[in-house]
């Protein structure tokens, strides 16, 4: 009958399965960012060029990676709801965009800092930097769909349209630093070969990585839940409104 | 009346079509763009002073050793190579802290008539390679100890 999918598509289900989940993985985000910042912080090498100004890398690098993944899920997400039809996927999609958005001018912000100790300037229109600056203007432009659109089926299914046709972006950022000369340095992490990193700074980025990622999962399943709850509630607040009215009517 | 399927199917079919036609059409045009457009040009491949007039450019290279000089008024002198060609650099200003030679740097300016490459911005470079301070004293030393041997 049902796959798995469909099961956990059913918005009581996943609040259900899920509701217990975000206790452990707000620890888990608190516990790895913690440990993080603090490796990164007081127990990683300078770097042999940069010094010590390498340990912006550990906000930035993370959240730039979110940025993306966050992308990819909304874009992932939008194309399920598009062609099935499910409204939890309209749901989360939604509610993860604020945060794409957060990370995406984390890492702007943070990058600007950074270039500003080792480049020299704040901001140069290369292709990566640009590039992430439309994937902020996207993340706006998704959200404010949402925002504007008072009807949710045609609400999720244009800002469905503007996440599925912005993940073109997604290669872009990526490659930009490879298909076009930039200022922007190369991967470091992933790429053939494997790390041109020693693990000593490996460590705290992943540890800072890993800490992103369920800061990201216990926000997003909070803010679905009461996303969720939300859309039951106004039915009861007209309900209530009508009973106090009732009496003065009468 | 469709069915659920049939509307589902020419959903599908909508996404397969637009999709791949948005991907190719971005596709193209960056494509366009990377055929006509540099971030910056290497030594070898910078355009005559006549062909570059007044116009803005970026210059990228390697600061060639032995050429960065400083004078007391922060005027700068040095030469930008690939290791092709190399053009002789001027600039005032205090130069970001990692601009030294045998490293990148990006240089914003113009292109004088009698080939001196003027900047108003040198930027550094830094590649993805990141090393712990001790680690890069320990090869060099190693390497030190196998040149004497």
């Amino acid at each position: 009958m049902a796959n798995p999918l469909t099961i956990l598509a059913n918005p009581d289900t996943f609040k259900r399965w899920t509701k217990p989940l975000i206790l452990p993985i707000g620890i888990a985000a608190v516990v790895l960012l913690l440990a993080g910042s603090f490796v990164g912080l007081f127990a990683s090498p300078p770097d042999f060029r940069q010094g010590e100004s390498v340990r912006i890398m550990y906000v930035h690098v993370p959240a730039a990676w979110m940025a993306l993944q966050t992308y990819a899920l909304i874009a992932g997400a939008s194309l399920v709801s598009f062609i099935w039809r499910h409204r939890l996927a309209d749901v989360v999609a939604r509610e993860m965009a604020p945060l794409g958005l957060l990370f995406t001018l984390l890492a702007i912000a943070t990058g600007a800092l950074w270039g500003k100790v080792t480049w020299g300037v704040f901001w140069d229109w290369d292709a990566r930097m640009t590039s992430m600056l439309v994937l902020a203007f996207l993340y706006a432009g998704y959200i404010a769909v949402w925002q504007i659109i008072d009807n949710d089926w045609t609400a999720a299914k244009t800002a469905g349209i503007l996440a599925m046709l912005g993940a073109v972006n997604l290669p872009i950022i990526k490659f930009s630093v490879d298909w076009w000369d930039s200022l922007h340095q190369k991967a470091t992490v992933i790429k053939e070969g494997g790390p041109s990193m020693p693990a000593s700074m490996l460590l705290p980025l992943f540890l800072m990585a890993f800490g992103y990622i369920a800061f990201f999962g216990a926000v997003v399943l909070m803010r679905s839940h009461t996303a969720l709850a939300r859309k039951k509630a106004p039915a009861r607040k007209v309900s209530s409104v009508r009973m106090e009215e009732a009496p003065a009517a009468s | 009346m469709a069915t659920p399927f049939e509307k589902r199917r020419r959903r599908s079919l909508f996404l397969t079509l637009v999709l791949p036609a948005f991907a190719g059409a971005a596709a193209l045009s960056l494509w366009a763009v990377t055929k006509t457009q540099v971030y910056a040009y290497a030594p070898s491949s910078l355009p005559a002073p006549a062909e570059l007039g007044d116009r803005e450019v970026r210059l990228a290279g390697l600061v060639q050793e032995g050429t960065l000089s400083i004078s007391e008024d922060d005027l700068v002198v040095f030469t930008v190579t690939d290791g092709a060609a190399s053009v002789p650099v001027t600039f005032e200003g205090i130069l970001p802290a990692l601009v030294a030679e045998n490293e990148g740097i990006i240089a914003q300016g113009r292109l004088q008539p009698e080939g001196i490459f003027r900047a108003e911005t040198v930027l550094a470079r830094h590649d993805e390679n990141y090393e712990a301070p001790e680690v890069t004293k320990a090869l060099q030393e190693a390497a030190e100890k196998n040149a004497d041997l």
